[in-house]
């Protein structure tokens, strides 16, 4: 038999015919025909389809329609088929086989009878059908078992293992800043405890939006959306990590650093992953939590917090924002339909206000950094050059609040933490001339030695 | 999924509420326990998919009523010469985003409550059939070992 296409006068809009075959090419079943009736550009194009013929009619259908009918191989299993003639947007054609549902977009509850009685025609039928058309929709189910090859990566990426490196630099920081001796072991355990940490409050973060994160396209490949781990794992290894994190902290540096990181965790997990979906004031119980690892390196090395640490976490608080709300002004589509409260969606000019607020308040905590005896004079003038382009920055995406100024502060943030970190480090006092308050300083890299002998 | 499969299987996310189906395994010997489990996590997940197809359907549609609606206003057409559709920029979609997460705002924290609440109950029970299928392993290693 022909598989003819033919063209009907554009009355009928959409129907569906299914009738047998006599000669068939497969003996005991008759091959059952469906005829699916499209309007397409005002013209009503008739498919049809053999079932062992399928592929190669649909390549051909495609190149003469030029696209404007592409059979959608969904393969979306019967719980949720019925909701798909509410997309209107495409027109497509269906396929009945019972494996694998291809699913008609188009008027409504005509074709809703019609799919179901296709389904329960496809049902009885037996399933003597090519394997090649339902590869590609098969291939995408995947068994939701745990090989334990893949299991390194998908705990990397559970724990945001980049953004735990980042945090534990920033600790590192916090450690090498503080103005005592510098201990290697202790520096070594407070990094791997702020590490373990760290690790432990994004699993649990995973944890618990993953129907949110499979709403926003930023987030839609972790591994608790994908399956490829189950909830349970997730938080046994975010307990794994944490509780071991913590009693490192605890005992192998001092409390105070520990309590700190349960703090830190709680804050973050608790406060902040749930504040998300409530009130803007996320940001900054986000941006809390993104200072006190410095302030965490700095009690490791020293035991108390003074106003070297306030001010250590005074910088990181401050570079959250530009950080944050750059980064915020792109998504403002997938947070608004995900139902997060962020200031780019609620109040855009708060936003901008805020960012380049923080941005000049660098400036000003880089100024008191030498009055707290923590860096020399240097550093706030090596520092003013990028301070000022940040705030530079800062400040045209306050004008303009378009993307490219937002994507431009946003990149320009990940560059200027670390080497302002880094300017810190080089132009810190060095502990024996601190006690020795006679000598000038020698240089801000010979400084930088005299402290890391122990 | 094969028949043969002893696990649950997960597809590629739903088009309209972008969540992955799972179709979980029955064993044959299913204890009262795993069959709290299994029906835990599929009245979650027909609960996830029934809240988010909506939402999102309703995104989509008041997205193109607000784009249709700011068009008119401007004295534009929703297709321009050349048959594409005619968008309007981030800025004032940007009304439209802040409008939408408002409207939804109470319906968001009902659907929090529900899904942490869940989240927590399934993961308990995950917990709970892990340790009693280790205690079994457990029993029947002694028993092995015994003969």
């Amino acid at each position: 038999m022909s598989a003819a296409r033919r063209c009907r006068p554009p009355r009928a809009l959409t129907g569906l015919f299914v009738w047998r075959l006599r000669n068939t090419s497969v003996p005991q079943i008759p091959c059952r025909f469906v005829h699916l009736y499209h309007m397409a550009n005002k013209r009503l194009i008739t498919f049809q389809y053999f079932n062992f013929l399928k592929r190669m009619y649909v390549t051909q259908c495609n190149k003469d329609l030029s696209q404007q009918a592409k059979p959608k191989t969904d393969s979306i299993v019967s719980p949720f088929h019925e909701l798909q003639q509410l997309d209107q947007e495409k027109k497509s054609v269906h396929n009945i086989s019972p494996v694998s549902p291809v699913h008609q977009l188009g008027s409504e509850t005509s074709s809703r009878n019609e799919l179901r009685e296709m389904k329960s025609a496809a049902e009885t039928e037996d399933s003597v059908i090519p394997v090649g058309a339902e590869s590609k929709e098969d291939r995408q189910w995947k068994e939701m078992k745990l090989r334990l090859d893949d299991l390194p990566g998908i705990l990397a990426r559970l724990s945001k293992i980049k953004l735990t490196a980042l945090v534990v630099s920033t600790t590192s920081t916090g450690f090498a800043m503080a103005p005592v001796p510098f201990e290697l072991t202790c520096f070594l355990l407070a990094s791997l405890g702020t590490g373990l940490a760290s690790c432990a409050a994004n699993s649990i973060n995973q944890f618990f939006e993953v129907p949110f994160d499979s709403n926003m396209n930023r987030t839609k490949n972790r591994p608790l959306v994908r399956g490829q781990i189950s909830p349970l794992l997730a938080v046994c290894f975010a307990a794994s990590c944490g509780i071991p994190g913590i009693a490192l902290l605890t005992l192998g540096v001092n409390p105070l650093t520990g309590a700190l990181g349960a703090f830190n965790i709680f804050l973050y997990t608790c406060c902040y992953t749930p504040l998300k979906r409530m009130s803007i004031a996320n940001t900054w119980v986000g941006a809390v939590v993104g200072a006190i690892p410095p302030m965490m390196g700095w009690t490791a090395a020293t035991g108390s917090l003074d106003a070297g640490a306030l001010l250590l976490g005074g910088i990181l608080y401050s570079w959250q924002f530009p950080h944050f709300n750059a980064l915020s002004w792109g998504l403002r589509e997938d947070y608004s339909r995900g139902g997060y409260c962020m200031m780019s969606v609620t109040h855009p000019e708060l936003c901008r206000r805020v960012a380049l607020r923080h941005c000049l308040a660098l400036i000003g905590l880089s100024a008191v950094a030498p009055v707290l005896d923590i860096t020399t004079w240097t550093f706030p003038i090596v520092s003013l050059p990028i301070n000022l382009y940040i705030s530079y920055l800062g400040f045209r995406f306050y004008r303009d609040a378009n993307r490219s100024s937002s994507r431009k502060l946003f990149f320009c943030s990940l560059w200027h933490l670390p080497m302002l970190l880094l300017v810190m480090f080089t132009c810190k006092k060095s502990v024996l001339e601190n006690e020795d308050k006679g000598d000038l300083p020698r240089g801000s890299h010979e400084t930088a030695m005299e402290i890391r002998l122990p | 999924p094969p028949a043969h499969s002893h696990s649950d299987w997960i597809g590629p996310p739903d088009k309209h509420s972008n969540l992955r189906p799972v179709i979980f395994y029955v064993p044959p010997e299913e204890s009262a326990l795993e069959r709290r489990l299994r029906e835990a996590r599929q009245e979650a997940q027909a609960s996830n998919q029934r809240f988010w197809a909506w939402h999102n359907r309703a995104f989509r549609q008041e997205k193109e009523e607000f784009i249709y609606s700011r068009l008119k206003a401007k004295g534009l057409e929703v297709r321009d010469e050349s048959g594409q559709k005619a968008t309007l920029n981030a800025e004032e979609m940007a009304d439209f985003y802040k409008d939408f997460l408002s409207k939804n705002f109470k319906k968001h924290l009902q659907y929090n409550r529900d899904w942490y609440k869940r989240n927590f109950r399934i993961t308990f029970l995950m917990g709970q059939v892990a340790l009693v299928r280790a205690l079994r392993w457990l029993r029947r290693r002694k028993k092995n070992v015994e003969q």
